[in-house]
């Protein structure tokens, strides 16, 4: 037993800790970040006597990411509503469909297309869950299954399936070997995306919607503008996902981007979003999205089974938030 | 008063409470309403027998309706359990991968077994909802992870399979007659849960927290064990729908479970249990699932593709949740 001055003590220190954490989320995770590529790394040595942490290896982790990051970017903007999307697989998957359906009729007008059914399953998504008020969980999920429906009947009529040149380069190759030329379209929308949130009108009114709806409507926020052009952005995101995706794989098929669904509620809840809205940013959800994809490379260095992997991710998302809600309630 | 006020009076509070009554009821009455309205359409459609039809209705609709009252206890005592479609698809690995080659007797205490472990699971799920305080839906898809990775470790591919004294017994009828046992079972465990939640103390206390934690707590409910006892339940739900879920499709998937989250969520609030907590019951939701089933069968029977099976579900589900959300606005301004 420790007496009770060194109880008091060690809750001051734990408190200053839990104060620290809560006011910066991101050194917090950069530390994570940095301890998960060291224990790969000494693994790795371990195991084939190469080490993991070279550039050639950091610039591999980038590109992987990618993908994840902008999934993981659309469900942020969703998330800071209160909301969550839970088709934004499915989005992703779709527009890659549609992307490599209209191939052949050029780059530009593929890509559009592609973009546009993103955009265009986000609004339905936003309708119901602003005009019609249904719960976002359900409202998603619904529209994910009926998606996927869909594109297991599309997936199994034979159709040509041509990826325009530039979706597969920017899915796959790398400036003077080291670049992932995918920075090119992921560098600038999170750089929006920070810069946005942050000193936009709209941003802003993201966060209001998500921390006090009734307060934001009383102060003249028109709701159900906020939440449809979200689901949209969401949407728009997840079909950029879907491309990288797409160039990255070089084949869309039906599981393309399913396995990024709950990685993307996962890099944002650990990136220090709340899942109640109103509180957050991208950039923990970047460093969130590394993190998992350096945790993905430390499991396959392992040589882990996919039920580990599942399981890390499930007791993850529990311990990051846990710490996030105790910081955020020490306040 | 007079004599002749007497009987008067007593018929206008008869009328009065039928009344209360079906407003209270409405949604409810209204689902099972749809069910049988539905049932005509389903003979046009089917060429079979409605004793067959009917026994393969209720022996597909089995795991959902345990689903669907698993979620409802959640969802009535203000939570949501999204790891319910890979906990049931836990139990259904776990039971498939050692029931296989048991007994009838040594199987039936494995199932009691199972129960237990799936309550015991739900318990995890509750105490850590309640000793963290992140919302239930944080926890429950960490969770939804985590029972979908062990189910992956107990059985990585699909296999395994029940005793076929199990199968004859769940997907027979009772001695001669043409009630299926299924739906034996159904009523029993629906009612055991349903009146042990409407008639016993523990059970309305999940009512109280559901609707209001405060008042709740001021009024001398234990809260937090209130609300472990509400996930713990559902883990028994869950734990039943698993063994359904192998006794009717013969075998251990660890993706079998999945389709139940969303099911089983679509379910309670086609069956009028409200999301906010506090609404509903457990008749409304074995009625949707019901509904849902059907919905199905109807489908596969007029020859539709599996698939656009599933995206027709969907859709109506998406439907009628928008329509309930448009009703829910208007009742409340």
């Amino acid at each position: 037993m420790s007496t009770a001055s060194e109880v008091i003590a060690g809750q001051g220190r734990v408190r200053r800790a839990q104060q620290f954490l809560a006011d910066n989320p991101v050194v917090v995770l950069v530390v994570v970040l940095v301890a998960l590529l060291v224990i790969t790394d000494l693994v790795n040595r371990h195991q084939s006597g190469e080490p993991f942490v070279t550039w050639k290896q950091l610039s591999t982790t980038l590109l992987v990411a990618a993908p994840l990051g902008l999934l993981a970017a659309g469900q942020n903007l969703v998330m800071l509503t209160g909301g969550v999307d839970l088709s934004i697989a499915y989005i992703a998957t779709a527009a890659a469909y549609v992307t490599a359906w209209q191939g052949d009729a050029g780059t530009t007008s593929a890509i559009l297309l592609g973009l546009g059914a993103g955009a265009v399953i986000g609004l339905v998504n936003g309708i119901g869950v602003a005009v019609f008020r249904v719960n976002p969980l359900i409202m998603t999920l619904g529209v994910g299954s009926v998606l996927f429906g869909l594109l297991s009947i599309y997936a199994a009529k034979a159709f040509k399936k041509t990826i325009p040149d530039l979706v597969s380069s920017l899915g796959t190759e790398r400036f003077f070997g080291y670049i992932p030329v995918n920075l090119l379209l992921w560098a600038p929308v999170a750089a929006a995306i920070i810069l946005g949130l942050r000193y936009m009108g709209y941003g802003r009114m993201l966060y209001a919607v998500g921390d006090n709806p009734s307060a934001s409507r009383l102060a003249g926020v028109r709701i159900w503008q906020v939440l449809i052009l979200g689901y949209v952005l969401c949407g728009l995101l997840a079909a950029m996902g879907g491309m990288l995706l797409l160039g990255f794989v070089g084949n869309p098929d039906l599981g393309l981007a399913t396995p990024y669904l709950l990685p993307s509620v996962a890099a944002v809840v650990i990136g220090g979003t709340s899942i109640l809205g109103g509180f957050g940013g991208y950039g923990g959800t970047i460093l969130g999205a590394l993190i998992l994809t350096v945790l993905t490379s430390l499991l396959n260095v392992l040589n882990g089974p996919e039920w580990v992997k599942q399981v890390l991710y499930g007791s993850l998302i529990i311990v990051f938030t846990a710490i996030y809600a105790r910081a955020s309630a020490s306040d | 008063m007079s004599a002749a006020d007497v009987p008067f009076a007593a018929e206008r509070v008869g009328v009065e409470r039928w009344r209360r009554w079906l407003r209270l009821h409405a949604w409810t009455v209204a689902v099972w309403l749809v069910f049988l309205m539905m049932l005509p359409y389903w003979r046009s459609v089917s060429s079979g027998s409605f004793s067959f039809d009917f026994q393969n209705l209720v022996i597909g609709a089995l795991p959902l309706c345990f689903a669907a009252m698993a979620q409802a206890v959640v969802v009535i005592s203000g939570g949501i359990d999204l790891s319910v479609g890979s906990l049931i698809g836990l139990m259904n690995v776990v039971s498939a991968r050692w029931m296989v080659d048991m007994s009838l007797g040594r199987a039936l205490l494995f199932v009691l077994l199972c129960l237990v472990l799936s309550g015991l699971a739900g318990t995890l799920t509750g105490l850590i909802v309640v000793t963290t305080r992140i919302p239930d839906i944080v926890v429950t898809l960490g969770m939804l992870f985590v029972w979908y990775g062990v189910a992956l470790w107990v059985l990585t591919i699909p296999g395994g399979g029940a005793p076929q004294q199990l199968y004859d017994f769940v997907q027979g009828t009772v001695g001669s007659t043409s009630i299926p046992w299924a739906l034996v079972l159904v009523l029993v465990v629906w009612g055991s849960f349903w009146l042990s939640i409407r008639w016993l103390r523990p059970g309305l206390s999940i009512y109280a927290v559901g609707s209001n934690r405060n008042a709740a707590y001021l009024s001398g409910i234990h809260v937090a064990r209130t609300r472990v006892g509400a996930y713990a339940l559902c883990g028994v739900l869950c734990g039943l729908g698993g063994m359904a879920l192998t006794t009717t499709s013969f075998l251990g998937d660890p993706n079998a479970g999945r389709i139940y989250t969303l099911n089983s969520v679509a379910a309670i609030v086609l069956g009028g249990v409200s999301l906010l907590g506090g609404v509903g019951g457990l008749i409304g939701p074995v009625g949707a699932a019901f509904i849902l089933t059907l919905i199905n069968t109807i489908l596969l029977q007029r020859g539709t593709d599996p698939n656009y099976a599933a995206v027709y579900t969907g859709v109506i589900i998406i439907v009628v949740v928008m329509i309930g959300g448009l009703l829910e606005r208007r009742g409340r301004t």
